[in-house]
């Protein structure tokens, strides 16, 4: 992945617009954090192809980015991203990662169903 | 019935951090292991600083870096069930306990090691010991093997008791210590490089720990 430039960003979240897409939405904070005493509770959530249709997506902020995905009846929301991948074709993956590379939050779309 | 080792374990890496030294030594005596391991870790968070993974690739990188390591530790079989990081707990249990009785029967393991249902930490070490506790007590009990149930749970000496089975593996530690490599993507942040010298002082020490000793309960099943 690469540290998110907002320009690029932009146009490939506008090429997913109006269509049905697939989303994966993950946020963590790890399976050990409570184990670890690095937090008092262990708390994630993540949805793996959920389908969703948005009719405005942006990405703002000067870094960690947010990106805001408005559907008809919601919207998706994430925040905390730092990286983004182009490189597999019809997907647009982004994260947030911590200094040492930890992934803390993710939204990914895609064409396809991600692989399960 | 020669002895065999039957190891099931929800993630790439469990069967190396939790006991890789204890199947080493017993790999290095001839004994042959078969490991059952229930998902690809698809939902670990180490990408890596530079990356080495995304969320869409981290499967395949930690796939290979399974079958490096049971290459480094000895395990000559191993089945992937095919599970998803994270949703054991939430799967058809019958399904499951069939795969895992089927694989009982047919390698007729002597000792089988999986983590101690409830004091194993991670929802899927839980949901996954208890699976295969359910297995092995559908065999007949002459037919039932040992088992050595894994348990890092904090404190969960204070309910379970201390471990009856300690195991030196200091004589395989650079078996263990390939192995742990192996896993590149998972041991990379708990081993930092030489330069972050005040981070690397407790780590190494929970490294040497983790190079000297495994320990064990011996489950009995009703």
């Amino acid at each position: 992945m690469h540290p998110i430039d907002r320009s690029i960003v932009q146009p490939a979240l506008d090429r997913f617009l109006n269509r049905e897409v697939y989303l994966h939405l993950e946020t963590t904070n790890g399976a050990y954090a409570a184990h670890r005493q690095e937090s008092k509770m262990t708390v994630g959530a993540y949805i793996r192809n959920g389908r969703i249709s948005f009719i405005r997506g942006t990405i703002t902020g000067e870094g960690p980015y947010r990106v805001g995905l408005k559907m008809q009846d919601g919207w998706v929301y994430a925040e905390g991203l730092t990286d983004f991948d182009l490189g597999q074709e019809g997907k647009l993956l982004l994260a947030g990662h911590d200094e040492e590379g930890r992934l803390a939050v993710a939204l990914e779309l895609s064409m396809e169903p991600f692989e399960l | 019935m020669g002895q065999h080792i039957l190891v099931v374990f929800p993630h790439p890496d469990d069967e190396t951090f939790g006991c890789g030294g204890t199947l080493a030594l017993f790999a290095k005596s001839g004994i042959p292991i078969t490991y059952i391991c229930g998902t690809l870790g698809q939902m670990g968070r180490n990408m890596g600083n530079p990356f080495f993974a995304n969320r869409e690739t981290l499967s395949k990188i930690r796939e290979a870096e399974l079958e490096k390591a049971c290459k480094a530790i000895g395990i000559q079989h191993l089945i992937k069930l095919g599970l998803r990081d994270k949703t054991i707990e939430f799967e058809d249990p019958e399904p499951i306990v069939n795969r895992i009785e089927q694989i009982l029967r047919e390698v007729q393991p002597s000792l089988v090691l999986t983590h101690y249902p409830g004091y194993a930490v991670h929802p899927d070490h839980n949901a996954l010991g208890e699976l295969t506790i359910k297995a092995v007590s559908r065999l007949s009990t002459q037919d039932r093997p040992t088992i050595y149930a894994h348990a890092f749970a904090r404190n969960c000496q204070d309910v379970i008791g201390p471990p009856d089975i300690v195991n030196d593996i200091s004589a395989v530690a650079d078996v263990k210590c390939a192995a742990i490599l192996a896993h590149r993507s998972q041991s990379q942040v708990m081993f930092p490089r030489d330069n972050k010298t005040e981070v690397n002082e407790p780590t190494k020490n929970a490294y040497s720990h983790m190079l000297q000793r495994e320990s064990f309960w011996t489950y009995r099943c009703f």
